[in-house]
């Protein structure tokens, strides 16, 4: 195997892993936020509007966590910066 | 056929400045958000027609929002806040229509939004607070923590930039390759879920620069409220 297909091959099953393993943190982290919004929600119906907009901010700052995976798995995929050393 | 394109394709360039297609979407947002509030806005009348209500509706609940979340003159922030939101909706909206690539699945437009909501980060605060109460902010509470604070303001700005870049192309990406391994009509369920994305997204945006915002302002109340105890 030369080292061009080598690098594809590894670049591959990297970006696959980084998806899975960079998505599976944030996802329990997602679901521990939401069930403790629901709990909060159960318990005081009548502050639901602040704990729903507080659940967005928060969720939305955990998910760029998954979103930074997502983003360096298209950067193996499509703009893999050590495929330029190798094609030279 | 011809497959859609995925990443944003350059259309003609002025010397160095290169034009891509979604920089022309952007200014047909542009166009398309201005025209259409000075028709709206026009002719003004106490009982409103069905577009002046769906206006009203939204500067009403975007009112409403931000004035909760500041405790400080509202009407400051909110022209400001409402545009982002209203802007960034129709933006990632505009690429469910066939033929518009999505302004924010490209890079580029996410971090002019958020070298926008950056500055305006600190227009504000500087507004509010005076330049010797804004710049002591960042000392507190010890200057040992300077390069802390700037490194935390750097990092969540390209945070909120890459948020909405990654959400956006992850929608178009998913619609792209169902459509290329399944075909017709499967991806309507995954456009049905980019819809709420985009609107999601949009609001994320907008409150999380109004957090920042407030977080700025903030400071100072704090500090007349210990004053006067």
């Amino acid at each position: 195997m030369d080292s061009m297909s080598l690098i594809i091959v590894v670049s591959t099953a990297v970006a696959g892993l980084t998806m899975a393993i960079g998505g599976f943190g944030p996802a329990q982290a997602l679901g521990k936020a939401l069930t403790s919004a629901l709990d909060a929600i159960a318990r005081q119906p009548e502050a639901s509007a602040q704990i729903m907009r507080t659940l967005f901010v928060g969720m939305a700052i955990i998910e760029s966590i998954a979103i930074y995976a997502f983003v360096l798995a298209l950067i193996i995929l499509f703009a893999n910066p050590l495929i330029g050393y190798v094609a030279k | 056929m011809k497959t859609p394109e995925m990443f944003p394709v350059e259309i003609f360039s002025i010397g160095p400045v290169v034009i891509k297609n979604t920089v022309i979407v952007t200014w047909f947002v542009m166009a398309f958000i201005i025209v259409a509030s000075y028709l709206i806005t026009r002719r003004l009348s106490i009982k409103p027609g069905a577009f002046q209500e769906i206006f009203e509706a939204i500067i009403e609940s975007a009112e409403k929002n931000i004035k909760d979340m500041l405790p400080v003159s509202p009407w400051n922030v909110i022209p400001f806040i409402t545009t982002l939101w209203i802007f960034i909706g129709a933006s990632n909206l505009i690429g469910l229509i066939p033929g518009f690539m999505t302004p924010t699945s490209d890079i580029n437009t996410t971090f002019a939004f958020a070298i926008i909501s950056y500055s305006m980060m600190h227009v504000f605060g500087l507004k509010t607070m005076g330049l010797r109460n804004y710049l002591k902010h960042y000392t507190e509470p010890s200057w040992i923590l300077l390069p802390i604070h700037f490194l935390a303001e750097l990092t969540r700005t390209i945070a909120l930039a890459i948020r909405l870049f990654g959400n956006m192309l992850s929608g178009d990406m998913i619609a792209i390759i169902l459509l290329g391994i399944a075909g017709f009509l499967v991806p309507i369920p995954f456009s049905l879920l980019h819809i709420v994305i985009g609107i999601i997204q949009a609001y994320i945006f907008g409150i999380l620069t109004l957090v920042f915002i407030a977080g700025g302002i903030r400071v100072e109340q704090n500090k007349n409220i210990s004053e006067e105890v």
